[in-house]
């Protein structure tokens, strides 16, 4: 039926011929309602998805709620065995007996080879069980003494049938990889058998119990600790050294992609937030520009749900384009932040659930609806006269004030009218103003988050923030075998890779020396790492132990100081929350049966998603560790120059297998990933806006043309007009950019620590605080550059419309 | 309402040349252009056609002389609006050159066409098209406003204006609350704000009643008495007789008749256009001197 033929219909065919008609309409809906269900899609599929491979993993293996490690001097495995039966316990698996074990490579030549971290040994007979089916991934499991499984948890990797050897056990007993295992639960770091595990233990290693459980109620972290209390009060005192929920694992498993979840869901709030406001826009725009024609409907008989539902049914289609391009974008940015985990469970590479696309689907569809109902129902319930009588035009009358005030003001004409235009349509207004704040918030929020991520890229890429990194290993300045970490395939042994035999021995203390000795050189310190216990939390922490100046390797603080003499200690976050301590706390690492206790002075930041524990080398001495330095970090003296200091400690320092270069950090995949869908983000919430407010213009044109037509024909020029029209959006978006730039910040604020949380850790202030005064400026004229874009266009569709025939009519 | 019978010093008479800044427009003074019996207005073979139909004006070629007052008379739909639009340079032909006060209108930029309008023509419609949400005064100063003049001057000559029109006390009221008459008064003196060469209106009495119309026929009289240049579109057949020195008979976008007349005679008999001459396609080529306000029929 085409209604609205004839005259009127003819003239508005040409007088809005030029104005985009419903082009700009259409693009506005798909691209924000794309914006908000690509956000939400993305955030919600995150927050779900992401921890489907480890809970797939996780019940097949019948992982362990509860891991507990029990002194052996303190409670007899009869006891722990007793623990099955309490109220509250589904099934266990245990006791089996422990260890920790300091193997080498055995066919890696001298002490400068590589060796390996500490390993948590769990003897363990047999891989099935009730709790926590270990799977292999590699060979087979263990079934005589001799032979070893290891995790695929470990950093490192080697290839079956590597020998390894424990040098600092009495005969140095040697153990073939036979097998490579994956515990979801992370119940160790190798597994023996337990006869081998004895034979361990009796050479003199320390021995433990590590008991696992199935609970009942496993749901929350008040349940698991629950059966964590069960478990300690049934066992005596002190017996239970550590325990770990699965909880802090499946945390940890999605640790990155949910580092994501805040600031993605974020910003799918804001889209869908402008989403509401852009369909109200556009929906009572369409009424409005057709109230005329609405009217001759309902003088025709349609009800006013028919109305209702077809102005509706007109938003739909673009929205539900917007929606369906929204999920599949959503969908495809989620691949790979989802793919980043999958490897440490094996199976598929997780994808978003496809009941979160149809969940997203349908309320965003509904959300769409919704606002588009609420809008036209105000034209349903318009009576037939006044829909007729009300004419195109806006109601006469409204901002004469502001217009007679503006026009007092020492302004050009086109600005002052066109400052006065938004009272005209006050609803109108707010609604552009608050799509516009929402913009602005949108950018000051994403400003804020890159500068941070940069921050930490640039503080947190390298191992400390010194000048300059010496290596040890690399002899005669040839980089070759000997690297740290030995990657699959790459480790010497049978048929490994083609490293030849080292022939040069690294002293660290000559290279200490030859540091200490170069000219430039103005303090350093020295640094060897090693997994060490911490009482109080399962697995073993990443301990860095320095020598030299500590303060060359200070990095940024959440609390505290950083450590100056030995005995104090800094611990990041995720160590200080799994032992339990504080700054101020004393910690007591680990080793083979020998304790050392450290101060904390303070809270490192760190984003690995390792516990962290920082000290001086003397520190430890009580654990009677080779803890020679693997690398030093140089600070320079003020102006030394630092490629002709490189220059001359490369000629000192390869002849002794070490070499020097400047520190730089390595960038951080996910930061980079994560600043580029911030981007990504920011650039389409701002696209909104501007066609937010494009599409505003329009309409405002539109519905002006007559009025156009009369400054036209009165000797407004295209410039002018133009003038007019931006001015006419450019003060609301100026005042409510204004008002986005707070909320942005706050809204930063909010989210930096979650996303932190998200990955265990404080935030320090500074990264937090990062709002400079000149961001700030640039931020401020923002609300004001979105209105300025999106109004250009339209104003200049205006200013080159012929406006002849607007005045003819009434 | 009553007609001045003298015009204030800074009334109506159309002295301003078309162009350039409208300052130095109003220094000019009566310039160049505007010499009593020089050809104002040029049209050489107007056509214009909307779309794919039948066009809207057909080869029309006019010549408008200083202190002329042209109505252009026809029936409805046949291009007389048209015409008047390609006049103010609103719209383009789509053949055939317009020049007012020697510039071509039709080839100029939308900018320098929105200047032409400024300086050089004020326009008044049926409908007024007067901005409903600005004052009486503030609809008058538009003009002048747009034109970037001084604001004092502005608000002087508004003043006189709105007193040579006798709507001082209207001025600080919203148009919709005046009668049509009085609406299209403040339209006069909106487009005499800039002091224009040219006055275009298209049906000024169209939108009014009886009394309305006869008062703003003589408004256009006595403008055109003082020598005002005056294209009129009009159904109104006392309107053309009392205020044209020429009519132009437009049917189906030609020029059908050219008639002069003499200002100000009465409706008589069933045949109101008389006059010897009914030239087509080069009206105003052969169409002798009108000398304002004296009433002669030039041939
Ligand atoms: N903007 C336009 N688009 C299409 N056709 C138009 C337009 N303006 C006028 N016309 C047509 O051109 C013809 C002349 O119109 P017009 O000049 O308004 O006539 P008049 O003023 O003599 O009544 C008519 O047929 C009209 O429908
Ligand atoms: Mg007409």
């Amino acid at each position: 039926m085409r209604l609205g033929s004839g005259r009127a219909a003819a003239t508005r065919k040409v007088v809005l011929g030029g104005l985009g008609r419903r082009r700009a309409q259409t693009a506005v809906l798909v691209a924000t309602v794309l914006t908000a269900v690509t956000a939400s899609l993305l955030a919600t599929g995150l927050l779900v998805g992401s921890s489907a491979p480890f809970d797939r993993a996780f019940s097949q293996q019948h992982g362990a709620h509860l891991t507990a490690e029990v002194d052996a001097a303190k409670a007899t495995a009869a006891q722990l065995a007793a623990t099955t039966r309490l109220a509250g316990v589904a099934a266990t698996a245990g006791p089996f007996p422990m260890t920790t074990v300091h193997a080498d490579l055995a066919d890696a030549p001298g002490a400068a080879g590589p060796d390996l971290p500490p390993l948590a040994v769990v003897g363990r007979d047999d891989r099935a069980g009730p709790v926590d089916r270990v799977s292999l991934v590699d060979g087979s499991w263990v079934d005589r003494p001799g032979e070893i499984v290891l995790a695929a948890s470990l950093d490192f990797r080697v290839p079956t049938g590597t020998r390894l050897v424990v040098r600092d056990l009495p005969g140095s007993p040697e153990l073939t990889v036979v097998g490579i295992a994956r515990s979801t639960s992370r119940t160790a770091d190798a597994w023996v058998t337990s006869a081998q595990l004895s034979a361990l233990t009796a050479a003199g290693g320390q021995a433990g119990y590590e008991m696992l459980y199935r609970l009942d109620e496993a749901g929350t972290a008040a349940a698991v600790h629950a059966g964590q209390d069960a478990v300690e009060d049934a066992l005596p005192d002190g017996a239970v050294t550590a325990t770990r929920s699965y909880l802090d694992l499946r945390r940890d498993a999605n640790a990155v992609s949910a580092a994501y979840v805040p600031f993605v869901a974020a910003f799918g709030v804001l889209g869908l937030a402008m989403s509401t406001l852009i369909i109200s826009i556009v929906v009572s725009g369409a009424v409005g520009a057709a109230r005329w024609r609405i009217g001759v409907l309902k003088s025709l008989g349609f009800t006013p749900g028919q109305v209702v539902t077809a102005y509706a049914a007109q938003t739909l289609a673009p929205a539900a384009v917007g929606v369906g391009l929204g999920v599949l974008l959503g969908n495809l940015l989620a691949v790979p932040v989802l793919a980043d985990q999958a490897d440490a469970y094996g199976g598929p590479d997780p994808t978003i659930p496809l009941w979160v696309d149809a969940a997203v689907t349908a309320g965003a569809l509904a959300l769409v609806a919704g606002a588009a109902v609420a809008s036209a129902r105000r034209a349903g319930r318009m009576r037939t006269v006044e829909a007729i009588s009300l004419g195109r035009a806006p109601r006469a009358g409204r901002g004469r004030l502001a217009r007679r005030l503006a026009g007092r003001l020492p302004l050009p004409r086109p600005v002052s009218l066109g400052l006065a235009n938004p009272f005209a349509r006050p609803a109108r207004a707010a609604v552009l103003a608050a799509a516009v704040g929402l913009g602005a918030l949108g950018v000051t929020f994403a400003v804020g988050l890159g500068t941070t991520l940069t921050m930490i890229q640039k503080e947190n890429g390298g191992e400390s923030p010194a000048a300059v990194a010496v290596h040890l290993g690399h002899a005669g300045g040839e980089p070759g075998g000997g690297q740290r970490e030995a990657a699959p395939g790459e480790a010497p042994g049978p048929g490994g890779g083609p490293a030849g035999p080292e022939t040069v021995t690294v002293d660290p203390a000559a290279v200490a020396a030859a540091v200490a000795a170069q000219p430039g050189t103005a303090s350093y310190y020295g640094l060897a790492q090693t997994r060490l216990g911490v009482r109080g939390m399962v697995g073993a922490a990443d301990v860095s132990a320095l020598t030299g100046d500590p303060a060359v390797a200070a990095r940024r603080l959440i609390t505290g100081r950083w450590l100056a003499a030995p005995g104090e200690a800094v611990a990041d976050t995720r160590l200080l929350r799994a032992a339990g301590a504080r700054v101020g706390d004393q910690i007591t690492v680990t080793d083979a049966g020998r304790a050392a206790t450290v101060l904390v002075v303070g809270e490192v930041f760190d984003g690995n998603d390792d516990a962290n524990l920082l000290t001086m080398s003397s520190s430890l001495s009580g654990l009677r560790l080779d803890l020679a330095p693997e690398e030093f970090g140089v600070d320079l003296a003020p102006g030394t120059d630092l490629t002709s200091y490189l220059q001359a400690a490369e000629d000192a320092l390869a002849p002794l297998g070490a070499d020097a270069e400047a520190n730089e950090g390595d960038e951080s995949t996910v930061i980079v990933a994560m600043i580029s869908l911030i981007t990504t983000l920011t650039l389409m919430i701002v696209v909104v806006a501007v066609l937010g407010v494009l599409n505003t213009v329009v309409l405002d044109t539109r519905e002006r043309v007559h009025d156009l037509g009369v400054f036209k024909a009165l000797g407004m020029t295209p410039r002018q007009t133009i003038v007019m029209v931006v001015t006419s959006v450019a003060g609301i978006g100026a005042v409510a950019g204004l008002v986005g730039v707070p909320l942005g910040i706050g809204l930063h604020h909010a989210v930096v620590p979650l996303m932190g949380d998200a990955i265990t850790t404080g935030m320090p202030a500074a990264y937090i605080d990062v709002y400079g005064s000149p961001a700030l400026a640039a931020l401020a004229v923002g609300g004001l550059v979105i209105a300025a874009a999106g109004a250009m266009l339209p104003a200049t569709w205006a200013a080159g419309t012929r406006t002849a025939t607007a005045l003819r009519t009434e | 309402m009553t007609t001045p019978s003298s015009p204030t010093p800074a009334g109506p008479p159309g002295a301003a040349p078309a162009q350039g800044r409208p300052e130095r427009a109003q220094q000019a003074g009566a310039g160049t252009w505007t010499a009593a019996g020089d050809p104002v207005i040029e049209a050489r073979g107007l056509t214009k056609a909307y779309g794919t139909g039948a066009p809207a004006l057909v080869d029309v070629s006019l010549t408008v002389r200083a202190g002329e007052a042209v109505a252009i008379v026809g029936p409805s739909g046949s291009g007389k609006s048209t015409l008047l639009n390609l006049i103010a340079g609103l719209d383009r032909p789509t053949a055939g050159s317009v020049t007012v006060g020697g510039e071509r209108i039709d080839q100029m930029s939308e900018t320098a066409s929105a200047r032409y309008r400024r300086a050089g023509v004020g326009m008044v419609f049926q409908f007024f098209n007067l901005l409903d949400d600005l004052t009486v005064l503030d609809n008058i100063l538009l003009p002048a406003q747009l034109a970037g003049l001084d604001r004092a001057r502005a608000r002087q000559r508004a003043a006189d204006l709105l007193g040579y029109l006798g709507i001082a006390r209207h001025a600080a009221a919203y148009p919709g609350r005046l009668s049509g008459g009085e609406r299209q008064r403040v339209a006069v003196a909106r487009a005499l704000m800039n002091s224009p060469a040219v006055l275009l209106a298209d049906e000024p009495t169209g939108a009014l009643d009886r009394g309305a119309a006869r008062d703003v026929q003589q408004l256009l009289v006595d403008l055109g008495r003082e020598g005002l240049t005056i294209v009129l579109v009009t159904h109104d057949i006392a309107l053309a007789r009392a205020c044209a020195t020429r009519t132009v008979e437009l049917v189906d976008g030609a020029v059908a008749r050219d008639v002069l007349v003499s200002r100000g005679l009465t409706p008589t008999g069933d045949t109101p256009f008389t006059g010897p001459t009914a030239l087509t396609g080069h009206a105003g080529i052969t169409g002798g001197t009108a000398a304002a306000g004296d009433g002669a029929v030039a041939r």
